[in-house]
């Protein structure tokens, strides 16, 4: 069964935006494919006229540092990522939850962009990426411009861009400074699809032995990725101690109300999950925090 | 179409290629690489992995125009000329290859390993395969090859092969030889259906049904016959013999015409130009229906209101009531003091065997095909003949079946899937037609292990005796009989566990539903009930308290036994040596610090638990069960054996070339092995019920026996010397300082008008029907198993660690092949226990995609500690018994028996589930009833 008709691997935005227009709604973007292909063969319609894959745009497959900002171009794969020593000191959960996100065949070819464009309640790379208050560079409606990641999130599975028509660039966070640290831990179960049960990215500084401030995101917890402004109010100030930590997983389970999704977990199972999820991130970026070291964890499994 | 520039395995490739190719395609299709499989389309087996630019990606979802300028190397790249890479050879070495199919991608992921990381440690390579599947080996061999070869990479010695202890090896049977092919399966030069090509072929496509129960109104196929590069578009009008087959029961449509009865009956099938065109050509097909109520379930099937699925059968939806008696039930359980009665469920599980099925049609006339000619990895090629025969209305003779290499079964692969189809097509086209399934269609349409609910009673005396079982089983048939009938008898003469068990009563309703037929499947049935039985021997042990080992070791089948159909166990019981063994071993693991059933650890718990098992060799139950074959010696001084018996990775290839190089003293490398071809090689019988070692292994055996006669006439004569003085020495007959090479033997024969090519047809010992008192059975396999579990007690996540397992399987033939067996064995049930439902939902497959349908990945895979037992059967080729089913059913429930340890919560349905694990363990029950799939 044929998915596309033509293939075009452009080398500059402005060709990938050309063949886009050319093809009126009838091409859309590929990047690693790896999830886009297989939803196409399950979706068993027309095929597209065309794919534009922009994977072979210098600037959107590079990891670097400028002005004080980690850019991660959209058309980076999850395998660059886990490998970047930058992302490791500088934004561990990335390079967690990039590592988890299927195999390593598929890690070599997804891509982070193709992750957060997908728009899934719970993509891993998205729960660390709204943990780090990540901004996502696109090109909407033929204009330019920076916006906050949770933005890119309209609902389940829509993203604020189209990417028949749409482009989505980068990613901008800034890196870990003194006494800040993440983590990331998610909860799977053995059968069926291979979404999480639930994900959770914490983001932290801590000064002396206080959290001063804190990011934290659990995913799925509604349709699409949020903050746990509670919790996060509730640790800012608060000495970075086993009791805080402790305190923050009734927080959480009173803040967030997930549902029951079928054939993956109950919404009892989630809500024992997001203190344990709590528990264990939190303690990880608080110890991170402190010692500033930080080895990622739980890479490729 | 465009250009792409490419280096493939060292070559620098420019062509044009359509855009619409995956990298897979590309290399399978435009390059006539078929090393690389194809087994998912969804990213999620793994096993089209080939590296681009040294890295692995998946194949099948990778346009090919994103390799543009990239180098890209496949499996065929692997070898430097005839010289092996050293991932290949650890594979052969380490008895990593079985079927093959997964190989050529397990090897693809290993190899980016290695040149990364050339000193691999477990965890390294559980994280750098985790997805990249193989569903028969159980890993274990895999992990020593993959090390093994870096070893070799870094100039160190290969690691020595983990070859199991034996008794009394022979000359060849009892060592570990190279299983057959296995150079192809390594190098991707092993050819499977969907690698066989032929000028001018056709592709098929089939449309199914779009409801799990309606009527057909119409059917109106002029649309898709319009369509340009269409061939033939096929209904059930043009079946042209018997429009029903199946292998118990004909009760199956080859194309469906007044109803359809669950989504994978066929409507209509069409082959075209392409496949593109094929599948256009499926959507073209219009099919009123008229939906009808759907029986989804059994025990619903059972009751008067349900509809009548097959109205001609005798009993309506009860397929079988099927019943074994035995003693006095009454009176067994006023005898005892303790009762434990339980209900058990587990779910619909499929194969997933790697390659999905495909079938080729070749018309007579074709160029090299005199008749009808029809390419299947089949595990029955002699009975697809015979079907076929009956459905194109044509003598089966007038029919070939050549069988192809099977990419996995199980079972899986004994049903007619696209055999007649191809067939009707090839006819109706007058060329070659290839049918492959998607893996979408192929989880919808074949069958698979039946769903079953499990009532069981079992009742014991204060001394820790069991006096009586009563059992009543509901099994989920689904829409055709497939082999239910068989597999849910085995499920009912095997419920009182592999004990003396003077007292039962079961009763076994097979049903007719609209769901997914239910089938053969590794285990057949045994594993199912085995799931209830060996739980309540816990709970009665519990009750009683009696140790669980103690319990078994107690009730334990031994010879002088008589089981609960009336057999008198004569011979080859090991059971209670398997259960000694697992026993050490588990003690073992404590170093001497005193074993204990459950522990905990911070947050983890820990527990222990162990289960047995028996497993019939054999078809049984009154069914002649024998087997030909046929061997020829040639003047080059090779053999070669033939037998329509098929090897899907299970190794039958390898027995029978065992079998006869023992005979003759040959070397094994002198023997060569033909299967499954309907034209040259006689009937060796269905692969299933784990029979052919012993009986194609002693139609083999004896076949050489009766060569070995003929050429021992001969050479009497020839060098003039008695016939009862001449040996067999690798390759020459010896006599009083006479000698003669086998070959030279052969070219004297034939000058005098001899033959050297024999055949033999082995009649294994009668069986007595269920119900008759005799022996069912002429052999059982033994086996016990201790799975150490590891559950997280915040999460609920459970991790087997170790399963030790000893099994009495009569003799090793090929003890590392066979270790193979076991462990791949164990590591499919455990995927059942933890991993695999089938979930179909008012008859609609919710499972219709791999992705949801997770089967155990390496990094599931335990330590195993496997051990051999070899009590002769006598009546078996050198006292083999089978090993095919055997491993995989026990360790559900010695895993669940663990779990219970552990946790204090017992588990009464699969597979389990950590969520409701994790709660009921928080609530304080200790009773789990619900399943994932329940989870909604």
């Amino acid at each position: 069964m044929k998915l596309w008709h033509h293939y075009h691997t452009p080398s500059s935005i402005d060709e990938a935006l050309a063949l886009l227009d050319h093809y009126g709604g009838q091409a859309r973007v590929i990047a690693g494919g790896t999830d886009l292909l297989v939803d196409l063969r399950a979706e068993e319609g027309e095929p597209f006229q065309a794919l534009v894959d922009i994977t072979a745009i210098p600037e959107l497959t590079t990891i670097e540092t400028r002005n004080n900002q980690i850019i991660i171009g959209a058309g980076v794969t999850h395998n660059q990522i886990v490998r970047s020593p930058l992302l490791a000191a500088n934004a561990t959960c990335l390079v967690e939850s990039c590592g988890v996100v299927g195999g390593p065949q598929v890690r070599n070819v997804g891509t982070l962009g193709g992750n957060v464009a997908h728009a899934l309640p719970a993509g891993d790379g998205t729960t660390s990426l709204v943990a780090l208050d990540a901004e996502a560079e696109i090109i909407l409606n033929g204009e330019r411009r920076w916006v906050p990641i949770l933005k890119m999130y309209q609902g389940p599975g829509q993203s604020l861009i189209d990417s028949t028509h749409d482009l989505l660039l980068r990613f901008r966070f800034a890196p870990s400074g003194k006494g800040e640290a993440t983590a990331f831990k998610r909860i799977m179960r053995p059968q069926g699809v291979a979404l999480p049960i639930l994900g959770c990215a914490v983001w932290l500084r801590v000064d002396g032995d206080t959290i001063t401030e804190s990011r934290v995101c659990i995913a799925p917890a509604g349709p699409t990725p949020m903050r746990v402004n509670e919790v996060e109010a509730f640790l800012n100030g608060q000495p970075a101690s086993e009791r805080t930590i402790h305190q923050t997983a009734e927080l959480g389970q009173k803040a967030l109300h997930p549902r029951t999704s079928k054939y993956r977990a109950t919404a009892d199972y989630r809500r024992e999950m997001i203190g344990v999820l709590l528990r264990r991130t939190l303690t990880l970026a608080v110890q991170r925090a402190q010692t500033g070291a930080a080895v990622p964890e739980g890479v490729g499994m | 179409m465009a250009t792409i520039n490419v280096t493939v395995n060292g070559q620098q490739i420019e062509r044009e290629v359509d855009e619409s190719r995956t990298l897979a395609q590309f290399l399978r299709n435009d390059l006539g690489l078929t090393g690389t499989k194809i087994g998912c389309e969804e990213a999620e087996c793994g096993i089209c992995t080939v590296l681009v630019d040294g890295v692995p990606v998946d194949s099948c979802v990778y346009p090919v125009l994103k390799a543009q300028g990239k180098s890209i190397k496949s499996v065929e790249g692997l070898a430097e000329g005839e010289t092996l890479h050293p991932i290949q050879s650890g594979f052969i070495e380490h008895g990593a290859v079985q079927c093959g199919y997964c190989t050529p991608g397990l090897m693809m992921t290993a190899t980016a390993l290695l040149n990364e990381n050339p000193d691999p440690s477990e965890q390294d390579i559980k994280v750098a395969l985790k997805d990249t599947y193989c569903r028969c080996t159980g890993y274990a061999s895999v992990i020593r090859a993959i090390q093994s070869a870096g070893r070799e990479l870094r100039g160190e010695t290969p690691l020595p092969v983990n070859d199991p202890a034996v008794s009394e090896p022979m000359h060849v049977i009892s060592r570990s030889v190279p299983p057959q092919e296995v150079r192809a399966k390594v190098t991707g030069q092993a050819k499977y259906t969907d690698d066989i090509t032929f000028p001018g072929m056709l592709y098929a496509r089939t449309l199914r049904s779009r409801y799990p129960h309606a009527k057909i109104l119409s059917i109106s196929t002029e649309k898709a016959k319009a369509l340009p590069g269409v061939q033939a578009v096929l209904t059930h009008a043009n079946v042209p013999g018997e429009n029903l087959h199946g292998l118990v029961y004909r009760d199956w449509p080859v194309l469906c015409d007044t109803v359809v009865r669950y989504m994978g009956d066929a409507v209509a099938i069409v082959a075209a130009d392409t496949e593109d065109l094929a599948a256009e050509a499926l959507k073209l097909i219009e099919v009123e229906y008229e939906p009808l109520p759907v029986v989804a379930d059994p025990q619903y099937a059972h009751t008067a209101e349900a509809p009548v699925l097959h109205p001609e059968h005798p009993t309506g939806n009860l397929l079988k009531h099927i019943k074994v008696r035995h003693g006095d039930i009454e009176a067994g359980f006023a005898q005892a003091d303790v009762i434990i009665e339980r209900e058990y469920h587990t779910p619909t599980t499929e194969h997933a065997f790697l390659e999905p099925e495909c079938a080729i049609g070749v018309p007579a006339g074709y160029p090299d095909h005199d008749k009808l000619t029809v390419y299947v990895g089949s595990q029955i090629p002699y009975q697809d003949r015979n079907q076929l025969g009956l459905a194109l209305g044509v003598p089966e003779e007038s029919v070939r079946v050549i069988g192809t290499l099977i990419g996995g079964g199980f079972g899986g692969k004994e049903d007619i899937a696209g055999q007649i189809h191809v067939a009707m097509l090839a006819n109706a086209t007058g060329r070659p037609v290839k049918m492959l399934y998607t893996r979408q269609e192929s989880l919808v349409f074949h069958p698979k292990r039946h769903a079953t609910t499990i009532r069981m009673k079992t009742g014991a005396t204060r001394d820790g005796k069991l006096i009586a079982v009563q059992a009543e089983l509901y099994g989920d048939a689904g829409a055709y009989a497939s082999l239910s009938d068989k597999v849910l008898t085995r499920a009912t003469t095997h419920a009182t566990g592999p004990y003396a068990v003077p007292n039962a009563k079961i009763d076994c309703f097979a049903m007719y539903t609209n769901n997914v037929p239910s089938g053969a499947f590794r285990g057949f049935g045994v594993t199912q009930s085995a799931f209830a039985v060996e739980q309540n021997m816990d709970l009665l042990a519990a009750e009683l308290g009696i140790d669980p080992v103690q319990f078994r070791l107690i009730n334990a089948q031994k010879v002088g036994v008589t089981t609960a159909t009336g057999q008198l166990l004569r011979e080859s019981v090991g059971l209670i040596e398997t259960i000694e063994d697992a026993w050490k071993d588990m003690q073992a693991h404590h170093n001497g610090d005193g074993f204990r059933w459950a522990w905990r650890d911070g947050h983890k718990a820990y527990g222990w638990g162990i289960a047995c098992a028996y497993k019939n060799t054999g078809l049984g139950g009154g069914a002649p069960d024998k087997s030909e074959a046929e061997i020829e010696a040639f003047e080059d001084g090779t053999i070669e054996v033939r037998t329509a018996a098929a090897d899907m990775g299970q190794g039958l290839a390898h027995v029978v070339a065992q079998c006869a190089a023992e005979e003759l003293n040959l070397p094994y490398e002198k023997v060569r092995v033909l299967l499954c071809d309907t034209d040259l090689t006689p009937n060796g019988g269905p692969t299933t019920a784990s029979r052919q070692t012993f009986v194609t292994g002693n139609a083999a055996r004896l076949a050489a026996v009766a060569l070995r006669d003929a050429l021992t006439q001969s050479a009497a004569e020839m060098m003039d010397v008695p016939p009862q003085t001449i040996r067999y020495e690798e390759g020459l007959l010896r006599s009083n300082g006479h000698q003669v090479e086998m070959g030279k033997l052969v070219h004297w024969m034939k000058s005098h008008g001899l033959t050297s090519r024999v055949r033999h047809e082995y009649y294994a010992p009668k069986t007595q029907p269920l119900g008759s008192g005799g022996d069912m059975h002429f052999a059982f396999s033994y086996a016990t198993q201790s799975a150490l579990v590891e559950v997280d007690m915040e999460t609920g996540e459970v991790h087997v660690l170790k399963i030790v397992s000893s099994t009495d399987i009569g003799r090793a033939i090929n003890p590392l092949m066979l270790q193979g067996q076991i462990e791949g064995g164990i590591v499919m049930a455990l995927g059942h226990c933890l991993t695999e439902a089938y979930i179909i939902e008012d008859g609609v497959p919710w499972s219709r995609l791999l992705a949801r349908y997770k089967m155990p990945s390496i990094k599931h895979a335990p330590e195993i500690i496997s051990h051999l037992v070899e009590h002769r059967s006598e009546a078996g080729p050198y006292g083999a018994k089978g090993v095919g089913e055997i491993p995989s059913i026990n360790t559900t429930p010695a895993i669940c028996n663990a779990i219970t340890n552990a946790t204090g919560v017992r588990i009464y349905a699969t597979p389990v589930d950590q969520d409701a694990l994790l709660l009921a363990m928080k609530n304080g029950q200790t009773e789990l009833h619900t399943a994932w799939q329940h989870v909604r």
